[in-house]
């Protein structure tokens, strides 16, 4: 028995201690916004924000994430979509299929936490998910519309 | 607006209701979502009208992220004269397509044909519905149709100045007579379609509410994990169940067929986990010894092989090789390619001796309802699909549906209960339908003033068709899919080139790995082979490559106009920055004309640098330019990641790359600015989703070539060794 803070909520499951969180997100908490593209921590659909950060959450088992710590999923990032970056990428028509673009958001959204003016070359490098449909420009976009806060008057 | 939503059976769809983007989406009925609400009729096949104003727009072909889903109901809406503010979309069965005698037509989505191929039907159906409505409106006034205007859902007659909306008389309309033919809207007068409006299906995408296949819960649900044999042509020889029958969750350990074997459990990750502690013997077949090199040696003995299926041919082209004052000779080679969508392929299925069901991502229901039947022992008729959400699919999810197949067989062991079954990155990267492997030898004949007298092209290696759709193959064996930009003509995929004696023959050769139609298909190796070749013939004769381009295309007007198009926006007549080095290319495929130009740089080390690259688009008619500038993009990712990174090898009869650890793709820090030129020159309509993949990779190698004088002829290009030396 594990005891997780998902979004505000502390939930408890029943989970083999080496089951990585991303599945206990998935199949015991049933929020299925974070999802499952590699399992190695490559591609980054499955990017949560624990304690702020972005981590990779296919990788980390559930035993190391401790009660106090603040798991925060795409589903709990606005109530409203209301998220600067979730704005942004409504007013640029970011998705396509959609797949990676959870974890995509929520790279983004940690990024701007920290680093709320990031140059190109910042976010050139600190956003490294994988999207195979292709839309990393509009990704770039997205996150210079949200850090210039520019987004709200073109939703 | 709401995102498509599929007309699910009533029966414990967990995941749906929390997710409705719209009251309308809640409460699945059969046969079609649309009707739910007391007083919604359909007005026809393709339009639901409610009482509210409320359109419904019904979708044939899939939405994997290439916007068809707006683009359709953008056509639809035109003609339909509706409020588009108002409209949302959900998909029609292939069950519901059959037993309405595919009232919808193909649901096929691939070839880039999801627009294109319904340009005309779903046009018609907006056309006939807004008849019907104002004709209907007309009858409660009493007055002519003729005098009656229908914009925005609102008809208004001016005569009398009565007006009334689309939901109020949606009842009546649906008992009129439909047109025959009714006429359709000039392009040049459209409002909606032709528009950059927003896409329907962005916001459940922002929040975690849009459900993929993957994300399927139904009551009751177990979930299981597969492994198939690792070898092509191998299968189980045994498995000890026992050992893993005992952990965590595990309800079942299954075989799959002759080749593969499953383990249902409670969740995902404890199928999974058993699984990997599986002990499993294979009978690895007649395959076990195939490597990438056997393979290569195969495909080399096809380059001089007697026998080939000819595609294109005129003149003598061995008597222009014998004649010519110059010959230029090069070898190029295309390598396999994983389609890699970020969602595995998955599927679950419900089945009973007297009906299964089966909800998945797919590109062409119809196919999947064709395999699930079959593996389910019943007719189509007791059978039902549920297309889900894809995430991606660029032709993986369309021709052949192999994970369908297995989740019924593995729900076939448990009669009555839902099982999903999700394939992991390592299975889904080891049995893909790969992009087909082709070597190409080129042969030029040059006069002595430089002109191109002859071409020839022998094409060695696989065929799609032959491995997974025979049927489709012409009556001698030949696989016409094989010369896609090469064909002497026609409205789908025409060489740009009139080339006095020309030769370009397949000499099919096909191992044992399945291939598949990857995004963009065999005009991917066609353009690379065509477009890097005529570069190193243009430079043999001492001419720039556009201008040697130009002199072959005077009876091609519309491949030149992207040509011309691309080496304009990229200032092709001007000097590019120091160090900086531009490569041009075109080709036609799926019904467009494209062309591509890249700026690069390559550094001491050999690191490439793409600075930027421009495409230019004529799809003769442009349905949302925002979309196809996406389309655009999206395919200079899908081309540039297969031109710099993209390679599965073979080892052992077995794929090598199991992961994105060591089959890479590209990422953001690697995308060049993209420029995306549209020139839709009108009277007909390509497809976008695919053309200027083929594109990308040529131009950017005929780049790195000027760059450093060195030839990549084979992708990708990071086994290439580009330092200065």
């Amino acid at each position: 028995m594990f005891k997780l803070t998902i979004n505000g909520s502390v939930r408890e499951v029943e989970a083999e201690p080496d089951t990585p969180l991303l599945w206990v997100i998935r199949e015991q908490v049933g929020l299925t916004g974070t999802k499952y593209g590699c399992g190695i921590a490559q591609c980054g659909a499955c990017t949560v924000h624990i304690d702020g950060q972005a981590v990779r959450s296919c990788s980390l088992p559930v035993s190391s994430v401790s009660a106090e710590q603040k798991i925060v999923t795409i589903e709990g990032l606005s109530p409203d979509r209301s998220h600067p970056v979730q704005k942004a990428w409504a007013a640029l028509d970011v998705p396509q299929c959609g797949f990676c673009q959870s974890g995509m958001i929520m790279a983004s959204a940690a990024l701007l936490a920290q680093n709320p003016k990031p140059s190109e070359q910042e976010i050139r490098q600190e956003i490294t998910n994988i999207c195979r449909c292709g839309t990393y420009n509009r990704v770039l976009a997205g996150i210079k519309l949200a850090a210039e806060g520019g987004e709200a008057g073109r939703g | 607006m709401t995102t498509p939503r599929p007309a699910l059976s009533r029966r414990g769809f967990l995941a749906g209701s929390a997710v409705a983007a719209g009251a309308f989406s809640l409460g699945f009925h059969v046969p079609l979502d649309a009707e739910a609400a007391p007083g919604a009729p359909e007005i026809n096949a393709w339009v639901v009208v409610r009482p509210d104003d409320t359109v419904v727009i019904r979708i044939a072909r899939s939405e994997m992220g290439q916007g068809t889903l707006t683009g359709l109901a953008q056509l639809v809406a035109e003609e339909l004269a509706c409020d588009w503010s108002k409209v949302t979309t959900e998909y029609p069965t292939p069950g519901q397509n059959l037993a309405r005698n595919r009232v919808w037509g193909d649901f096929s989505t691939g070839g880039s044909r999801g627009i294109r191929e319904s340009y005309v039907a779903v046009r018609k159906g907006g056309a006939a519905a807004r008849t019907m409505l104002v004709a209907a409106a007309a009858r409660e006034w009493g007055v002519d149709p003729a005098g009656c205007r229908a914009e925005k859902s609102v008809i208004t007659h001016p005569a009398s100045g009565r007006s009334t909306t689309y939901g109020q008389v949606a009842a009546l309309a649906a008992t009129l007579e439909p047109p025959k033919d009714p006429p359709l809207k000039d392009p040049k007068d459209w409002t909606v379609a032709g528009q950059s409006v927003k896409r329907l299906d962005t916001l459940p995408k922002l929040d975690g509410s849009q459900v993929y296949g993957m994300d399927l819960t139904l009551d009751g649900m177990l979930n299981a994990a597969i492994r198939d044999c690792p070898v092509t042509g191998g299968k189980v020889r045994s498995f000890d169940a026992a050992a893993v029958s005992g952990m965590p969750g595990v309800r079942k350990v299954v075989q799959v067929g002759e080749t593969g074997v499953a383990v249902i459990a409670d969740t995902f990750w404890r199928a999974k986990t058993a699984l990997d502690a599986l002990p499993v013997v294979w009978d690895e077949g007649p395959n076990a010894r195939v490597s990438s090199e056997t393979i290569a040696a195969v495909l080399k003995e096809g380059l001089d092989a007697e026998e080939a299926f000819v595609g294109n041919k005129a003149g003598d082209v061995q008597a222009a090789l014998r004649g010519a004052a110059k010959v230029v000779e090069a070898t190029y080679a295309y390598p396999f390619q994983n389609h890699a969508t970020m969602e595995p392929m998955n599927a679950t299925a419900r089945w009973t001796p007297e009906r299964c069901e089966v909800w998945t991502p797919t590109q062409n229901g119809e196919a999947a309802l064709a395999a699930a039947a079959e593996a389910a022992g019943l007719s189509p008729r007791q059978c039902e699909v549920y297309k889900i959400h894809l995430g991606g699919g660029f032709g993986r999810r369309g021709a052949t549906h192999d994970w369908v197949r297995q989740a019924v067989l593995i729900a076939r062991e448990m009669p009555g209960t839902p099982v999903k079954l999700i394939w992991t990155r390592e299975e889904d990267m080891t049995h893909g339908r790969y992009h087909p492997v082709t070597q190409c030898r080129m042969r030029a004949a040059l006069d002595e003033k430089g002109n191109l007298t002859g071409l020839q092209m022998r094409i060695s290696g696989q065929s799609i068709l032959a491995a997974i759709v025979p049927g489709r193959l012409g009556p001698d064996g030949k696989d016409p899919v094989t010369f896609q930009g090469l064909n002497p003509g026609g409205a789908e995929a025409a060489i740009g080139y009139t080339i006095p004696n020309l030769l370009i023959d397949h000499a099919m050769r096909n191992p044992h790995i399945i291939p598949g139609f990857w995004r963009g298909v065999n005009t991917n190796p066609n353009a690379i082979y065509l477009e890097c070749f005529l570069d190193e013939v243009a430079h043999a004769a001492g001419q720039d490559p556009l201008a040697f381009r130009r002199k072959l295309m005077a009876n091609h007007p519309k491949h030149l106009a992207v040509l011309n198009a691309a080496a304009e926006r990229i200032g092709w007549d001007r000097k590019p920055p120091a160090g900086v080095h531009r490569g041009i290319a075109q080709i036609m495929g799926f019904g467009s004309y494209v062309a591509g130009a890249a700026e690069v740089s390559v550094a001491e080390d050999g690191k490439v640098k793409i600075h930027r690259i421009v495409a230019a688009t004529d799809p003769g008619v442009a349905i949302n330019p925002q979309q196809i500038e996406a389309q655009v993009e999206g395919s200079f990712v899908y081309g540039l990641s297969a031109a710099l990174y993209g390679a599965c090898t073979v080892k052992d009869g077995r794929i090598e790359q199991a992961n994105f650890d060591t089959y890479p793709v590209m990422r953001l820090d690697d995308m060049p600015a993209v420029e995306t030129v549209l020139v839709p020159s009108g009277g007909f309509i390509g497809g976008v989703g695919e053309p200027t993949i083929a594109v990308a990779a040529p131009a950017v190698l005929n780049a790195i070539f000027a760059a450093t004088g060195k030839r990549v002829r084979q992708i990708p290009l990071k086994n290439a060794d580009l330092r200065r030396a």
